[in-house]
C-alpha cells in the first residue's frame, strides 16, 4: 500500500539543516550549563547539580529529553527563587551510557567540578556500575531511571529515585489489570538484560498471584535487529501477548509482528518504553491500532487533565501529542523525562527542609535524614505525573501507573492504578546503613 | 652511563615519579592516576604480543575480562579476599590463553587477528548467555563483599584513595618489571626474532611456536591481572568490559605510546585517557576528535610516541 | 507454530539474510583479497548507505523515488568518501597492514560520530518502495524482505561479471595473486587499489539501502554486520570469492536456522568458535589459498 506524499510531511530542507546544524554546534558547546541565567539573586552561592547524562551511546535519545526537561525545571525553579534563595546550577558532563565512563564521570563531577550532588543516570547498568562511586565519595546520587536498583536496596544509602517509580511496581501494578482484563495465558517477550530480567520476574510473580500463567518467556539480545524468528516462538494458544522492547529495533518488532500474526492475533500489551521518541503516526505502527501500553504520564492530552500538567507541557516544550513544539516531528520521551523534573523539585523541597548549605559530611547527613523522613509527594506543578508516596528505607517512590489504548494513531487512557497496585515488600533498608 | 644502567634508571625513576605524584595530584586526578596505572599494565600485557612478539590480536577483551571475572565472582559469591581472588584471577587469563595458544598460533596475520577476535566475541557473548551467574551486561559489585586487606595491623580498605593509588602502582610496577625483564632476557631477543623473521628463527633452531605460546600467555598472564586489578580496586564487573571496544582500547593505547617500547603503554593510556576527558568537557562528540587524532597518529606518528623519540634521539631505549 | 513450517520460516529468513550478508561481506572480501588489509570502517559504510537512504527519502517524498535515488546516489556517495579516505591516509600510510587497522577505526570512530551529531540517535524508518504481505498458511511474510533477496542476488551477479569479465577484475585478480608481478605487467596498483577499495565501500552501502526498510537506519548499525562479515570472509577464506559467497550462504543459513530455535546468542557463540576451528583447520579458510 503506498503512503500518500501528505504522509511524508516534507520538512523544508532548510529547516532540517538549521535544525541539525544548530544541534551540532549545541553538541559542540558542550558540558553546558543548563538552566538559563543565575542573575538576580545577588550574592548567593548556586547550588550545583551534576548531571550525568546521556549524550551519546544507545541512550542518546532519553538523555536529549532528560537535558530539555532539567533545563525547563532549573528555569522554572529559578523564575520562582531558587532553592532556598538560591540559583541551580547544572553541571552537565556526557557518560557515553558506558558503565566504564559512568563511574569516571561521577568522580570528575564530585571531584573536578565539586559540585553539592550528582543526577540524572538512566539507563540500569550505567546505575549500577557508576552508584558504588557515589557511595565512596560521599555525594547523594539521584537517579532518574526506573530501575529496580535503588529500590533492592542493593545500592548504597546516598542513592535516591524519588522522581519515578520503579520498573517492579509498575508491572506489579499493571499486571493485575492484565491478567484481569485481556488474558491468563500470557507469553512474554522482554531484552535479554537486566531491565528486561525485571519485567520477567515481576510479572512472573504477578501471573501467580492473579491466577495466570507464563506460556513462554523470550528474551531478545540487546543488538537485536530482526524479530520473526521471535513471533514463531509464541505458543498458538496465548491470549496476551506483553512485549518490552527498547532499543532502535522496535518500528521493525511492530511491523514483523504484524507481518506475523496479521488478522489472528492475541491480545497484545505494551510499554511504552519500546516507542518513547517514536511517533505512534510512524509508517509501520499501524498493527498497533487496538493494542494497549503502559504509559507513566499520558504523551497524548486526554482532555480532562489539571491546569498544572497543562503547565508542566508547555514549561518543558510538548504539545498535545507530546511532540517537541519547535518540531513536531521530535518525538518526546515523556514517560521518562518527567522523571528529571520531579527529581529536581524534589532536591529542592530536601534542601530547604533540611537546611543543607554545603557539600559536607553534615550537610548531607541532614540532606540525607529529611529525605528519608519524608512521605508524599502530592501531585501539582512539583510533581505533575501525579501524587506520589515515598519510602525512606528504600529511597524510593511509588506512584500512579496508566493503560492505555491505541486509537486512530493517538493512546487513550483506560485506566489508572492505585498507588497500592503497585506496592510490593521491600527488600532492603538504607536507613540502618552507616553514612 | 651504560646502555643497562640508563635503562633501570629510567624505568625506576618513572616508578619513583609515579609513587610521589600521588602526593601532589588534586583529587579528582587521583583517582583517575589510579585508574590510568591499572589500564597501563592492560596495554603493557597486549604489548608483549603485539610490540614484542609481532602478533596484532583483537580479542585480548578477553583476558581481561577473564582476568576480571576470576577475581570478581568468587567475592561475589563466596565473599573470597582479595590476595586469593586476585590469584584466580591471573590464573583463569593465564589458562585461557594457554588454551586459546594451542587453537589459534597455526594461523598468523590477518587469520590469527580475526581467531582471536572471534574468541573474544564467543566470551563476551557467554557473560551474556550465562547470565545468571554473571548478570550479564548489567554486572555487579563488588566493594561490600571485599574484605579489607590485611597488612600487618592495619586494614587497608579498598574504597581508600591512598590503597587503591598504591595498588594500582603496584600492579603496574610489576608488569612493568616483567616486561623490561622479558625484553631484556634472551628469551625476548628471540620474540623479537621471531617478529622480525619468523622464518629464519625457525632456521636458526628455535621452536617459534613454544615461544609465541609462551610470549602469549604473559601477554595473558598480564592483561588478566590487570582485569583482577580493576575488579578489585573499582567494584564493578560487567560485559561491557568483555566487548570488542575493550579489545581496540590496548592497542590504541600502545599503538599510541610505541608498540615494542616499555613504557610505551603508559604514556599511550595516560594520553588517551585525558584526551577523552578533555575534549569531552569541551564537546559531547568526543570520539569524533579521538577518531581524528588516530588517524592523524598513524599517518605522522606510526611509531607512536616513544617509538619516534627512540628513531630519533634515544636508540637505547627499551 | 510447529516444526515444518518454524523450519520454512527459518529457511526464508536464513536466506534472505545470507543474500544480504554475502553483498557486505563481499565488499570486505575484495578488499582483503586484492589490498591484504582489514578495513574495520567496512561496517561504517554500510550503516552511511542506510542513513543517506533516509535522507533521500525524506527529501524526495515519495517512497518509491526516494527509494531508488537512494540506491544510486547512496553507494556514490559512500564510494567517494572511501575514494578520499584511500587517497588521503591509506595510501599515505603505504596500506601497512597495522596502521591500516589503527587509521580505519579511526575513521570507524570519526563517521559514526559525525552522523550521531548530523542525523542524530534516534533510529528512522523509511518506507520499502513495494509493501506486501505473502500470505503462507501459517505465518504472514513481507514480500519486501524477498525482494531484498532478489536484488541482493543482481548486485552479486553484476560484481561477479565485474570481477571475471572485464578488464578492472582482471587487473584484481592479478594483483591479488602476486602484486610485483602484475605491476611488472603493467597494472596500476595505486588505481586498482583506489577502485577496489571503493568498489567494496559502495556493495555495503548498496546493501544499507536495501536493508533499511526492513530494520531502520540508526548510526550504531554497523557493528553487528562488520562481525557477521568478518565470519564469513574468514570461514570462506581470505580472498576467494566464490569461498565468500558460499560461506555467506552456510552462515546466513545456518544462523537464521539455529536463532529460530535456539537462542540467537547461543547461535552466535557457537558461529564464533565454528570459525575459529574452521581457520585452526584451515588456516587459509575453507576455499582460500594456503597463505602463512
Amino acid at each position: 500500500m503506498q503512503e500518500d506524499l501528505k504522509d511524508f510531511p516534507l520538512l523544508a530542507r532548510r529547516g532540517f539543516t538549521r535544525r541539525r546544524t544548530l544541534q551540532s554546534l549545541g553538541a559542540i558547546a558542550g558540558a553546558s550549563l543548563l538552566g538559563g541565567p543565575t542573575r538576580g539573586f545577588g550574592q548567593a552561592k548556586p547550588i550545583r547539580i551534576g548531571f550525568q547524562v546521556h549524550r551519546t551511546g544507545i541512550g542518546a535519545t532519553y538523555g536529549r529529553w532528560f537535558e530539555r526537561t532539567t533545563a525547563a525545571a532549573v528555569k522554572q525553579i529559578n523564575a520562582k527563587g531558587g532553592i532556598g534563595g538560591r540559583p541551580i546550577e547544572i553541571v552537565a558532563e556526557d557518560d557515553g551510557t558506558d558503565p566504564k565512563r559512568g563511574p569516571e564521570v561521577v568522580e570528575k563531577l564530585a571531584r573536578q567540578h565539586k559540585v553539592d550532588f550528582v543526577y540524572g543516570t538512566l539507563f540500569s547498568h550505567v546505575v549500577i556500575a557508576s552508584a558504588p562511586r557515589a557511595g565512596e565519595l560521599k555525594i547523594p546520587y539521584f537517579v532518574v531511571s526506573e530501575g529496580y536498583h535503588v529500590a533492592s536496596g542493593k545500592m548504597n544509602r546516598y542513592c535516591f529515585q524519588p522522581g519515578i517509580t520503579d520498573v517492579r511496581a509498575q508491572v506489579t501494578a499493571v499486571g493485575s489489570w492484565i491478567l484481569g482484563k485481556l488474558g491468563k495465558k500470557v507469553t512474554m517477550i522482554f531484552p535479554d538484560y537486566a531491565f528486561g530480567y525485571d519485567h520477567r520476574d515481576y510479572f512472573s510473580q504477578a501471573a501467580e498471584k492473579h491466577g495466570g500463567r507464563v506460556l513462554e518467556k523470550l528474551a531478545i539480545p540487546p543488538a537485536e535487529r530482526s524479530f520473526t524468528k521471535y513471533f514463531a516462538r509464541v505458543p498458538a494458544d496465548t491470549e496476551v501477548l506483553y512485549h518490552v522492547m527498547v532499543g532502535p529495533g522496535v518500528l521493525t518488532f511492530v511491523k514483523e509482528m504484524g507481518e506475523h500474526f496479521g488478522k489472528k492475533r492475541p491480545q497484545i500489551f505494551g510499554f511504552i518504553d519500546s516507542l518513547e521518541g517514536v511517533d505512534m503516526a510512524s509508517p509501520g505502527l499501524e498493527y498497533l491500532d487496538g493494542t494497549y501500553f503502559w504509559e507513566a504520564f499520558p504523551r497524548y492530552t486526554q482532555g480532562n487533565e489539571p491546569g498544572y500538567v497543562k503547565e508542566y507541557r508547555k514549561l518543558v516544550g510538548v504539545n498535545d501529542a507530546g511532540a517537541s513544539l519547535a518540531d513536531p516531528k521530535d518525538v518526546s520521551t515523556f514517560s521518562h523525562m518527567f522523571g528529571c523534573w520531579e527529581t529536581l523539585h524534589v532536591i529542592k523541597q530536601a534542601v530547604e527542609k533540611s537546611g543543607y548549605k554545603d557539600p559536607a559530611p553534615a550537610d548531607y547527613k541532614k540532606l540525607i535524614e529529611a529525605l528519608e523522613a519524608m512521605k508524599e509527594f502530592p501531585a501539582g506543578l512539583a510533581h505533575p505525573q501525579g501524587a506520589k508516596r515515598f519510602d525512606g528505607r528504600l529511597h524510593q517512590c511509588y506512584g500512579h501507573q496508566n493503560i492505555s489504548r491505541v486509537e486512530g494513531k493517538k493512546l487513550k487512557v483506560v485506566h489508572r492504578t492505585k498507588i497500592e497496585d503497585g506496592l510490593y515488600p521491600p527488600e532492603g533498608d538504607y536507613t540502618k546503613q552507616p553514612l | 652511563m651504560s646502555t643497562s644502567r640508563k635503562v633501570l634508571a629510567l624505568h625506576l625513576g618513572v616508578l619513583a615519579a609515579l609513587f610521589l605524584l600521588q602526593f601532589v595530584l588534586p583529587a579528582y586526578h587521583h583517582t583517575n592516576a589510579a585508574r590510568i596505572m591499572v589500564l597501563a599494565a592492560y596495554a603493557a600485557g597486549y604489548n608483549v604480543l603485539l610490540g614484542y612478539t609481532g602478533l596484532m590480536s583483537l580479542g585480548h577483551a578477553m583476558f581481561f575480562a577473564a582476568g576480571m571475572y576470576g577475581a570478581g565472582l568468587p567475592v561475589y559469591y563466596l565473599g573470597l579476599g582479595a590476595p586469593a581472588a586476585f590469584g584466580i584471577g591471573i590464573a583463569a587469563g593465564t589458562a585461557l590463553a594457554l588454551v586459546f595458544g594451542l587453537m589459534a598460533l597455526r594461523t598468523s596475520g590477518p587469520s590469527f587477528l580475526i581467531v582471536s577476535m572471534m574468541f573474544g566475541q564467543a566470551l563476551y557473548l557467554a557473560t551474556l548467555y550465562f547470565n545468571d551467574v554473571t548478570l550479564g551486561d548489567q554486572g555487579f559489585i563488588v566493594s561490600d563483599k571485599l574484605a579489607p586487606l590485611a597488612l600487618g595491623d592495619a586494614a587497608l580498605g579498598f574504597h581508600e584513595p591512598a590503597v587503591k593509588y598504591n595498588l594500582a602502582l603496584l600492579l603496574f610496577a610489576a608488569s612493568l618489571a616483567a616486561t623490561l625483564a622479558l625484553r631484556l632476557s634472551a628469551i625476548g631477543r628471540v620474540l623479537v626474532g621471531i617478529r622480525g623473521n619468523e622464518e629464519r628463527t625457525r632456521l636458526l633452531g628455535y621452536d617459534s611456536f613454544r615461544y609465541k605460546l609462551g610470549s602469549l600467555a604473559v601477554s595473558g598472564a598480564l592483561s588478566a591481572a590487570a582485569g583482577a586489578g580493576y575488579a578489585l580496586l573499582f567494584s564493578y564487573v560487567g560485559s561491557t568490559f568483555a566487548s570488542i571496544l575493550f579489545s581496540i582500547y590496548p592497542l590504541l593505547w600502545a599503538l599510541l605510546g610505541g608498540i615494542g617500547t616499555i613504557l610505551g603503554p603508559l604514556v599511550g593510556t595516560a594520553l588517551m585517557f585525558y584526551l577523552v576527558d578533555t575534549v569531552s568537557g569541551v564537546t559531547s562528540s568526543y570520539l569524533l576528535f579521538v577518531g581524528a587524532a588516530l588517524v592523524a597518529l598513524i599517518l605522522w606518528f606510526p611509531q607512536g610516541i616513544l617509538g619516534t623519540l627512540r628513531n630519533r634521539w634515544l636508540p637505547w631505549l627499551p | 507454530m510447529s516444526f515444518g513450517p518454524h523450519l520454512f520460516l527459518a529457511l526464508l529468513e536464513g536466506t534472505v539474510s545470507a543474500f544480504v550478508l554475502a553483498l557486505i561481506a563481499l565488499g570486505l572480501s575484495l578488499v582483503f583479497g586484492v589490498m591484504r588489509i582489514v578495513n574495520v570502517a567496512h561496517g561504517e559504510f554500510y550503516m552511511l548507505g542506510a542513513v543517506l537512504a533516509w535522507v533521500c527519502a525524506d527529501a524526495v517524498g515519495t517512497p518509491v523515488a526516494g527509494f531508488m535515488i537512494a540506491l544510486v546516489a547512496a553507494p556514490l556517495a559512500v564510494g567517494a568518501l572511501a575514494l578520499a579516505a584511500d587517497r588521503w591516509v591509506l595510501r599515505r600510510i603505504d596500506y601497512h597492514p597495522e596502521s591500516t587497522i589503527v587509521a580505519t577505526i579511526g575513521l570507524l570512530y570519526m563517521i559514526q560520530q559525525a552522523v550521531l551529531m548530523l542525523y542524530g540517535p534516534d533510529a528512522r524508518p523509511v518506507t520499502p518502495p513495494v509493501y506486501f504481505v505473502v500470505q503462507f498458511p501459517w505465518f504472514g511474510y513481507s514480500g519486501y524482505k524477498l525482494v531484498v533477496a532478489g536484488v541482493s542476488a543482481l548486485l552479486l551477479v553484476a560484481t561477479w561479471l565485474l570481477v571475471t569479465r572485464t578488464r578492472l577484475g582482471l587487473y584484481m585478480r592479478a594483483a591479488q595473486q602476486d602484486l610485483e608481478m602484475a605491476q611488472a605487467f603493467g597494472v596500476p596498483a595505486r588505481r586498482v587499489y583506489a577502485l577496489v577499495f571503493t568498489l567494496g565501500a559502495m556493495l555495503a552501502a548498496a546493501a544499507g539501502v536495501l536493508i533499511v526498510p526492513i530494520e531502520q537506519a540508526h548510526y550504531l548499525m554497523g557493528l553487528d554486520p562488520l562481525l557477521l562479515s568478518f565470519i564469513v570472509v574468514i570461514i570462506g577464506g581470505l580472498g576467494s570469492l566464490r569461498g565468500t559467497l558460499v560461506a555467506a550462504f552456510a552462515v546466513g543459513l545456518s544462523d537464521g536456522i539455529v536463532s529460530v530455535f535456539f537462542s540467537p546468542t547461543l547461535a552466535k557463540i557457537v558461529a564464533t568458535l565454528l570459525v575459529a576451528a574452521v581457520l585452526v583447520v584451515r588456516p587459509g579458510g575453507l576455499f582460500g589459498e594456503e597463505r602463512a
